[in-house]
């Protein structure tokens, strides 16, 4: 097992190595220079104000140069100062923005989790009722609409229209002056919209998934033998069925996190919230090098974790993978 | 979003013409228990705010803010007419060269310190320190000395007559009590604490911010002008405009700019011209469809005469900007005492066009009905730059148009940064769809004279032309204002005839503020300009903490 586990963080290295130098390069070789962004078409800008500038950023060094120091600061983890006027430590800017994030995703994961279980078990016991064709249809819009149509046509209707939720933000602005259970409450209610929101295609996808692998797992011989045995259909479903058929829909969870933090980046800009996503957009924008390096490595990082994680749960949940040693990937 | 005193792109030195006008009838004041002191102004910024000491920022949010922390040495008024903020008054030397500025007296810091001429000195040097990263050194660089004479009394003096000098000095004055050790220490200033919490001398006191969440800012008792009326003003941070949009239809938001189509179409209900009040007024700058004139096709000025007459500007302004906007006629801002009126203009006239370009032997269409000469079809792309789909839409409209008279165009779509960096600094493009902000003042020395032709200088066209560069030199070495205009009309007269560029239209700005705020005086230099008179009455006020 453990020589597996050290196996499978081992071929992640280069896998590591080869997005950071795409990810440099991609950077590198779009048109445009930070500088430009900075003082675009200001009118009474210089050439020795724009060199001082490429001087103060190292952009005069030939690329590999660049490269090579800015690969050996971040194994250090000192991403360098943001682009951005406040010239803050791009570890700050992200460090205060990582928990909201990750909060928010791990939140997504649980509830997605909990409802795509019960609701692909019902689906597959009930398989062609009313209820099973109506959650064929909740998929299929699930992955149709875009996520950030999806959040304004909500947005209009809890948010203008009945005025029930809060639109955007995670607090208000009276925040402070809240009693403790109010301000429950106000955090609550601003994460409900864009948490319903980030969920709603992992859950079409997630419970899809419960629905048809439990149905393969219920023609399984030893379901025959159980129900054979004499079991009641209850603990056949559950106990024997259920638990083979949820090791995939665990597995593909793990697969889900990159995809989550693509999606973060749409939830977090129309939800105006101040996470990771939200960072990303802004420094995409403004060509903010630094950090845009240093979220695409965090968020490597932490998708090569969610693999490896996968990978490694799959192999103690399904000892033959350990076994034959190999396969994963 | 609105521009609130922020300098460089509004200074003028005299107004002119009132382009302003409230759509919405002006609510009865009396009765509404005159001013009051209180509640809460939201409003929302759509890029996170990058720093609060503004000089050393370039994104409008940091500057708006910054706009209310920070004073000014000069500003405009209403009427975008010159005064003094942080002075009260100034003497030009008889030879135009030197200004001596009177510092107001008793003006202090938030912190309690006294602000005085070497804090306008202070000010001064870092902005021509090389390393200070600002776009607004170049016209502090003109300056040949500068003296603090006495606490009170600051002088500049300018190799040459520079008129544009004034308008400059509406820099936001910093704090040399706290800025001066760490910039003599070399340290980069957008990292100090000034950058996070500034100390300022503005009406408004910082009081929290909240990294891509908000901004809060509380009113100033002491300021020197009087107290505020409006208790604190918060900047939501809210990077997508439709949830801005929402925000404020659910009156979660106080003030916005609106869209176009927003502004028509989408805010006529009963509730909503209930909840705001809606202005509009002629926005500080124009777009154009500009040449490259190093292209031999487009030299003689005929051909650009021709596609200003092609090209319907009145069928742009009403089918991009809905009506909301005019026609621009040359490089001002129609209502300036710097803008002729009555010069030469290009009424929507195909056959014209058509002659025109025949004079130039492009007399022969070839079967996709293109004009031919030499051989060659009369074929050129009009670059534009993404997210902004007003431009996007334009070139469409223009390229239905050109093609009528047989010119074949393409329209290519590039992202900011390689436009700028691949296709305007290269003068790698055809034809681009831009637009210039305005300052306020008549010097476009920058934009139009053959010497501002480098890689990295605003004459992307490369216009050449002797008469205007000595009309530009001209006009930026007197103060007289008579003279300069004369100047200047002659130089609109230039431009007119010439169409270096054809001037397109000028966008409204299109303002909307809760119609609790009583107070607001719209005027030709917008509705920012009296914040401070701003007011909820009492029984309005709907922040109560």
């Amino acid at each position: 097992m453990l020589a597996y586990a050290i196996r499978r963080v081992l071929i992640s290295i280069p896998l590591f190595l080869g997005i950071l130098v795409l990810s440099f390069l991609m950077l590198k070789l779009a048109p445009g220079e930070p500088t430009v962004i900075q003082q675009d078409l200001q009118v009474r800008q210089s050439e020795v104000q724009r060199e001082t500038l490429r001087k103060l950023y190292g952009l005069d060094k030939p690329i590999y140069e660049q490269f090579g120091m800015w690969l050996w600061r971040s194994g250090r983890l000192d991403f360098g100062r943001s682009y951005m006027p406040d010239g803050r430590l791009v570890i700050d800017k992200i460090k205060e923005r990582i928990p909201i994030t990750l909060g928010l995703n791990v939140l997504e994961l649980l509830i997605t989790f909990l409802l795509a279980v019960p609701l692909g078990i019902l689906s597959a016991t009930r398989q062609y009722s009313l209820f099973d064709k109506l959650m064929t249809l909740f998929v299929f819009v699930g992955f149709a609409m875009p996520d950030f149509w999806f959040a304004l046509l909500l947005m209009i209707l809890l948010g203008v229209q009945l005025g029930w939720l809060p639109m955007s933000g995670l607090r208000s602005l009276n925040f402070e002056y809240l009693p403790f259970w109010s301000q429950v409450w106000d955090i609550l209610s601003h994460l409900i919209l864009p948490v319903l929101v980030a969920s709603f295609g992992g859950l079409a996808f997630l419970s899809r998934l419960m629905r048809g692998t439990l149905l393969e797992v219920i023609r399984q011989d030893y379901m025959r033998t159980a129900q054979a045995k004499g079991l009641s259909e209850r603990i056949v479903i559950y106990k024997h069925g259920v638990r083979n058929a949820i090791i995939p829909v665990v597995t593909l969870m793990g697969l889900m996190v990159p995809g989550l933090l693509g999606g973060s980046v749409i939830i977090e800009t129309v939800f105006g919230i101040p996470g990771m996503g939200q960072l990303f957009v802004q420094s995409a924008y403004s060509r903010d090098e630094p950090v845009i390096m240093a979220l695409v490595v965090i968020g490597a990082s932490l998708s090569l974790l969610g693999n490896i994680l996968a990978d490694l749960f799959y192999s103690i949940v399904d000892p033959r993978i350990r076994v034959s040693g190999g396969g994963a990937g | 979003m609105l521009t609130r005193r922020r300098f460089l792109t509004l200074l003028t030195l005299l107004p002119l013409g009132a382009c302003t006008r409230s759509e919405t009838a002006a609510k009865p004041a009396a009765g509404d228990g005159g001013p009051a002191y209180g509640d809460t102004l939201v409003e929302a910024s759509i890029g996170d705010i990058s720093g609060l000491i503004p000089n050393i920022t370039s994104d409008s949010s940091s500057q708006d803010i910054g706009g209310l922390i920070y004073s000014n040495l000069v500003r405009t008024d209403k009427n975008l007419r010159l005064e003094g903020e942080l002075v009260e008054g100034w003497d030009i030397s008889p030879d135009q060269l030197t200004i001596t500025f009177h510092v107001r007296k008793g003006v202090k810091w938030h912190d309690g310190v006294a602000l005085t001429a070497a804090d306008v000195d202070f000010t001064y040097r870092y902005m021509i320190d090389p390393k200070t990263p600002t776009a607004y050194a170049e016209s502090f660089r003109q300056v040949r000395h500068a003296e603090v004479v006495d606490p009170y009394t600051y002088r500049v003096t300018y190799e040459k007559p520079y008129s544009p000098a004034l308008l400059s000095w509406g820099i936001w004055i910093l704090p040399r009590h706290i800025l001066e050790a760490p910039w003599k220490a070399g340290v980069d200033l957008r990292t100090t604490p000034q950058s996070r919490y500034p100390i300022g001398s503005g009406p408004y006191l910082f009081q929290e911010w909240k990294t891509g969440e908000k901004v809060v800012l509380e009113a100033n008792p002491d300021y020197f002008e009087g107290r505020p009326y409006i208790k604190r003003v918060v900047y939501r941070i809210i990077p997508d405009q439709s949830t801005i949009f929402l925000e404020l239809k659910a009156k979660n938001i106080d003030m916005a700019g609106l869209t176009p189509i927003q502004y028509r179409r989408q805010i006529d209900y009963p509730a909503f011209r209930k909840a705001f009040n809606k202005y509009r007024y002629l926005a500080n700058g124009y777009a154009y469809l500009g040449f490259n004139l190093l292209d031999p096709r487009f030299q003689d000025k005929r051909v650009r005469q021709a596609m200003a007459y092609a090209i319907n500007k009145q069928e742009i302004i009403e089918g991009v900007l809905l009506g909301l906007g005019q026609a621009a006629q040359g490089p001002y801002k129609p209502g300036t005492w710097w803008y002729k009126p009555d010069v030469k203009t290009y009424p929507f006239d195909p056959d014209r066009a058509k002659t025109l370009l025949a004079e130039l032997g492009w007399t022969r269409m070839n079967s996709d009905g293109v004009l031919v000469k030499d051989g060659k079809p009369f074929s050129f792309t009009i670059m534009t730059n993404q997210g902004n789909s007003v431009r996007q839409q334009t070139a469409e409209i223009i390229q239905r148009r050109l093609k009528a008279v047989g010119i074949d165009v393409k329209i290519q779509v590039v992202d900011w940064a390689a436009f700028i960096n691949t296709f305007i600094r290269k003068r790698q493009f055809e034809a681009i769809i831009l637009g210039w902000g305005l300052g306020l003042d008549p010097d476009q020395y920058d934009i139009w004279t053959s010497t501002q032709t480098g890689p990295d200088q605003l004459n992307h066209i490369s216009y050449k032309n002797p008469k205007v560069d000595e009309l530009l030199e001209a006009g930026r070495r007197t103060f007289d204002e008579a003279k300069r205009k004369e100047i200047y009309w002659e130089f609109q007269d230039i431009m007119a005839e010439e169409q270096p560029v054809v001037f397109l239209y000028v966008p409204d700005n299109l303002p909307v503020v809760s119609s609790r705020v009583r107070g607001i005086e719209p005027a030709p230099a917008g509705i920012s300009y009296n914040f401070i008179k701003w007011y909820v009455p009492a029984h309005l006020q709907q922040y109560t903490r």
